[in-house]
């Protein structure tokens, strides 16, 4: 089954061509990952998704419904954690989830939900004195509560120390758990490789790359380094096997040892910086 | 009507549970009425009215365009500089549903507010109570709602959360000097001039009539026309220029 389906999306903003016609489907159940640099059209790609913006061109249908209607079934299915919103900072935890608990037909139940995303101890407290990660948690509180098929979460770990993000992975993989449909923005990749079942990777509005993590670094040469008279030598290849077959029957033959041997694989990291570098122009 | 009720209560908590919004909007027409009680006493003036009565008259003139106008402005660009507008944007609660309730909590807020301001001039000066209260409990709410749609308004030019209150109250407190909310309005000619272009003018006007001259909220139609069309110009700029997301940031 298909949560998301878009064919040809476009957007501009006056001359600016923040989407370039892109196309990509997620399924019902899949973490989704849009990868990309700032200014990638992430943002302007959910907000569309989300039915904040209206497209320019191409289709789009999420959970079946268009989000340019902004119809209230749609809504009801829908959970939204903004990169920045703050909520009423003198209402209580459960106060502001009962209030939004509120709008929808069939909620989750509110403690229950406050519990499942850690703030169970913080349950009385004011909104205000909660600290930044533990407010991200409340957003996500926020947009569980009305019990969602489909989560959008717009760069949930931006400006967080690693405690707070690693926690806040734990969260996202909570909401695999629960069966939800993720559609996560982020430009870290480190974030995309560890939640997403699979990445697109968007670079000036168009998307570049799209695919599990692991297929994003397959394709991509693999680097052999070991040092020659302690200078680090690197060789790039794209037949790691025969290069180190060929590598160290000479240093055999030789009777050396490759000091420092390594083989690795590219990270996303690497495959990632390519495509950037490929599509920024100099 | 489910949702409009969920709505209200939250609105209500949200009010009281805020001490700038609780203070600033609900408690200083009453402590301006206190000060300035003090300042007219009873005693009746030259036209043949009593100070506390006339200032009981321009309080609830300035207290509906305060709970109205300026409690309706800054709400609204604080809940969208902070982006709650645009969060509250992507749940199923309907635009409509919002307003509604929005206006509904304002009126409340301003119904206590008249209430207290009428149990305090009893007690302490022998304030008369409306004769005609279903006229002036009539004439007050078309007022309010015709002041939060100038404040809707308003929300829609205003461009940062930090600068609405200034803002507001640079356009609410002049007004209401000139419109004789706080007293006497003998002002030069000119600054008349500007207070004929004014609604609140009209408006403590037509409170005026139906408090301390027993008349109908009806009595004047030409005044009553004038906040009327200012409350919807305020609609209609909203209706143009209203956004639910940051302008800044």
């Amino acid at each position: 089954m298909t949560a998301i389906s878009v064919r040809g999306l476009r957007k501009s903003y006056g001359a600016v061509e923040a989407v370039r016609g892109i196309d990509f489907d997620v399924a019902k159940g899949e973490v989704f990952g849009l990868l990309g640099p700032n200014g990638a059209g992430k943002t302007s790609t959910v907000e569309i998704l989300e039915g904040y913006r209206l497209r320019d061109a191409g289709e789009v249908e999420v959970l079946g419904y268009d989000p340019g209607k902004a119809e209230r079934a749609f809504r009801e299915k829908i959970g939204v954690v903004l990169q920045s919103s703050e909520l009423w900072p003198s209402l209580t935890v459960r106060e502001i989830h009962k209030v939004f608990a509120g709008y929808y037909a069939s909620p989750r139940d509110v403690d229950e939900t406050i519990e499942l995303v850690g703030l169970a101890e913080k349950r009385d407290s004011r909104v205000k004195t909660l600290s930044g990660g533990q407010k991200r948690r409340l957003d996500l509180g926020v947009a569980l509560v009305g019990d969602p098929e489909l989560v959008f979460l717009d760069e949930p770990t931006t400006g967080f120390d690693p405690a707070a993000r690693r926690n806040a992975w734990d969260l996202v993989r909570s909401l695999r758990a629960l069966g939800k449909t993720v559609l996560l923005t982020t430009h870290y990749l480190d974030e995309a490789q560890q939640l997403a079942d699979r990445v697109a990777v968007l670079v000036g509005g168009e998307i570049v790359r799209i695919g599990k993590p692991s297929e994003l670094t397959a394709s991509a040469k693999a680097e052999i380094r070991y040092r020659r008279d302690g200078e680090l030598v690197v060789v790039s290849t794209e037949e790691p096997t025969r290069a180190l077959h060929d590598l160290t029957t000479a240093a055999l033959a030789e009777g050396r040892e490759l000091e420092g041997l390594e083989v690795r694989r590219a990270t996303l990291e690497d495959v990632y910086l390519e495509l950037v570098d490929e599509e920024r122009p100099e | 009507m489910r949702l409009f009720w969920h709505q209200l209560r939250s609105e209500q908590l949200i009010f009281w549970r805020n001490r700038e919004s609780a203070g600033f909007i609900f408690l200083f027409p009453v402590m301006l009425f206190l000060l300035l009680g003090s300042l007219y006493g009873n005693e009746v003036n030259d036209d043949g009215f009593r100070g506390d009565e006339l200032l009981l008259a321009g309080m609830l003139g300035y207290g509906a365009a305060n709970t109205g106008f300026a409690g309706m402005a800054i709400t609204l660009v604080i809940r969208r500089e902070y982006g709650m507008l645009k969060r509250i944007r992507s749940t199923p609660l309907p635009t409509a549903v919002y307003f509604a309730a929005a206006l509904a909590s304002t009126l409340i807020v301003f119904a206590i507010q008249a209430v207290v301001l009428f149990a305090l001039g009893r007690v302490l000066y022998g304030t008369a109570l409306p004769e005609r209260p279903g006229s002036l409990a009539f004439l007050v709410v078309v007022g309010a709602i015709a002041f939060a749609g100038l404040g809707i308004g308003t929300a829609a030019l205003i461009r940062s959360a930090e600068g609405s209150s200034a803002v507001v109250n640079f356009i609410l407190l002049p007004m209401a000097f000139l419109s004789g909310s706080f007293g006497g309005r003998d002002y030069p000619a000119v600054l008349e001039a500007v207070a004929d272009v004014l609604p609140l003018k009209y408006f403590v006007d037509l409170v005026r009539n139906v408090y301390l001259e027993h008349e109908s909220a009806l009595s004047d139609p030409g005044a009553l026309a004038i906040v009327l069309a200012w409350g919807l110009g305020g609609a209609f700029v909203a209706s143009r220029r209203f956004g639910w997301e940051p302008r800044e940031r």
